[in-house]
């Protein structure tokens, strides 16, 4: 340890030998004034960047309304329809969903107890491909990447990680009604809507949480 | 009869001597004309010095065996150069509306605007050059081992730039809005969303909300032509001084020369 360090032990500037410095002061007015710089210009950058990174994350923390649709008279196969997810932006807002009427003898899971409808959406629960309905093989057969699904929507084949998401139905009057969509694993209970690509069986429900902003129903 | 010296004259009526560099006589306008170029360089560079940091980067040492593939960083630089003039002029037609507009504007610009067609082709399959040649520089970074101390900052600087130029592949290929181009951001934006955690969250953040929206396309738009763009250039500007700084490798075939007389005479 050399001298220099020994002299500058005390914290008053007075006994550190500072020209200019004053009765009791610890903190030299270049250090002082250094952290004023420092500070406000932070907060002048902060004032500008935070604003802007919240506009940007906003979207993920923004609950949508839920919409229902009344679509069509629908029977015991699959009809379908087209919903409108995104109004404003034509085609590329639009989703098919797949209704068909509860039928007690195939809808035989607990989830599905006391339903009317069912409705399958077309998305690929692996990518988000559309899905179609093929009544030959009595599989959802998707275009992109091979993934089948069965009547229930429940994958049989391919890539996919967990069965087609569904919508919540309801009937008013005589009127079927499409609502929000929910996600389901395995054995179709029912999850918060996830992206395609998320397992939700075991594990799947906690690496894939579900948006901020999710309502329930 | 011997010649007599003249007698002095006074300094007043002698001719003066020739200004430095008018001994061919005054300059003409001629002369200022076949000079302009030299005097305004000159100008700039007595008020910025310039010039030093232009000789520091341009005419660098390079080492014996240095070949073709050393010019791969700089075919990449003029990939990204032709990307960004392209892609500004593109801007200058491009409608970021997911409600038609945006497909509507390609087709005008590509089947009615003069030259639509071969600027927007450029700006399309250049992007697929920049990317064949980022992997080829990549390659030649690596199997000439010039990634080594102490040139690994600007490998992991490469590698960010890698990233960017996917992402810029991926978000300026939702921008024709096309069939192809919706179905291929849909299932881009879901494998982002299978990153555990964070996923979900990441797919809300590019799209702009739970679904593909209004704001989604024009959110891509301000990244791929705004955003990224940016940071390219600054990380371009922060590689290729490191590249000046530090020097390039000699190819690893290349033997250090051993002058033997020089070894004989040190012992």
């Amino acid at each position: 340890m050399s001298d220099k360090h020994e002299k500058q032990k005390s914290k008053y500037t007075l006994d550190r030998q500072i020209p200019g410095a004053f009765d009791g002061e610890t903190v030299t007015r270049r250090r002082f004034m250094t952290a004023t710089v420092h500070t406000t210009g932070a907060i002048a950058a902060a004032s500008f960047a935070l604003p802007a990174l919240g506009l940007a994350l906003g979207p993920i923390f923004k609950s949508t309304p839920h919409r229902w649709e009344t679509v069509g008279t629908v029977d015991n196969n699959y009809t379908p329809v087209v919903v409108t997810l995104t109004p404003g932006i034509g085609n590329a807002g639009e989703a098919t969903v797949y209704v068909r009427k509860f039928n007690p003898e195939i809808d035989t899971d607990i989830y599905d107890r006391g339903k009317q409808f069912i409705a399958i959406s077309n998305r690929c629960a692996h990518l988000g491909c559309p899905v179609r309905w093929v009544d030959a093989a009595e599989r959802f057969i998707c275009p992109c990447h091979g993934g089948v699904y069965n009547l229930l929507g429940v994958p049989v084949g391919g890539p996919p990680v967990r069965p087609l998401d569904r919508f919540y139905t309801r009937v008013v009057g005589e009127y079927v009604q499409v609502g929000p969509r929910f996600s389901v694993n395995s054995k179709l209970r029912p999850f918060s809507p996830r992206d395609p690509g998320e397992p939700l069986d075991g594990l799947g429900q906690y690496l894939y949480p579900s948006r901020p902003g999710a309502q329930k129903l | 009869m011997p010649k007599l010296p003249a007698p002095p004259l006074p300094s007043a009526l002698k001719a003066p001597p020739p200004r430095p560099g008018e001994e061919n006589g005054k300059a003409t306008p001629v002369d200022h004309a076949k000079e302009a170029g030299i005097t305004v360089v000159d100008w700039v560079d007595e008020r910025t010095s310039l010039s030093g940091a232009a000789r520091w980067l341009m005419f660098r040492k390079v080492p014996k065996g240095t070949n073709w593939f050393y010019t791969l960083g700089s075919a990449t630089m003029f990939a990204f150069l032709s990307q960004a003039v392209t892609g500004v002029f593109l801007a200058m037609y491009y409608r970021p509306d997911a409600s038609g507009g945006a497909y509507e504007s390609i087709r005008y610009l590509t089947n009615d605007v003069f030259l639509g067609q071969f600027v927007r082709g450029m700006h399309k399959w250049g992007s697929t050059v920049m990317v064949v040649l980022v992997f080829l520089h990549m390659a030649r970074t690596f199997f000439f081992g010039a990634y080594k101390y102490p040139r690994e900052l600007n490998w992991v600087i490469g590698v960010v730039l890698l990233i960017l130029t996917m992402v810029m592949s991926f978000t300026g290929y939702l921008l024709p809005f096309d069939q192809r181009a919706y179905w291929a951001t849909i299932v881009g934006l879901n494998i982002n969303g299978t990153g555990p955690l964070v996923g979900p969250y990441l797919s809300d953040f590019l799209r702009g909300g739970p679904e593909f929206g209004a704001t989604t396309l024009s959110r891509f738009y301000a990244i791929h032509m705004l955003l990224i763009p940016g940071l390219l250039a600054v990380l371009i500007g922060a590689h290729l001084y490191l590249v000046a700084k530090l020097g390039t490798t000699a190819p690893p075939w290349q033997k250090a020369e051993s002058r033997s007389e020089l070894l004989e005479a040190e012992v």
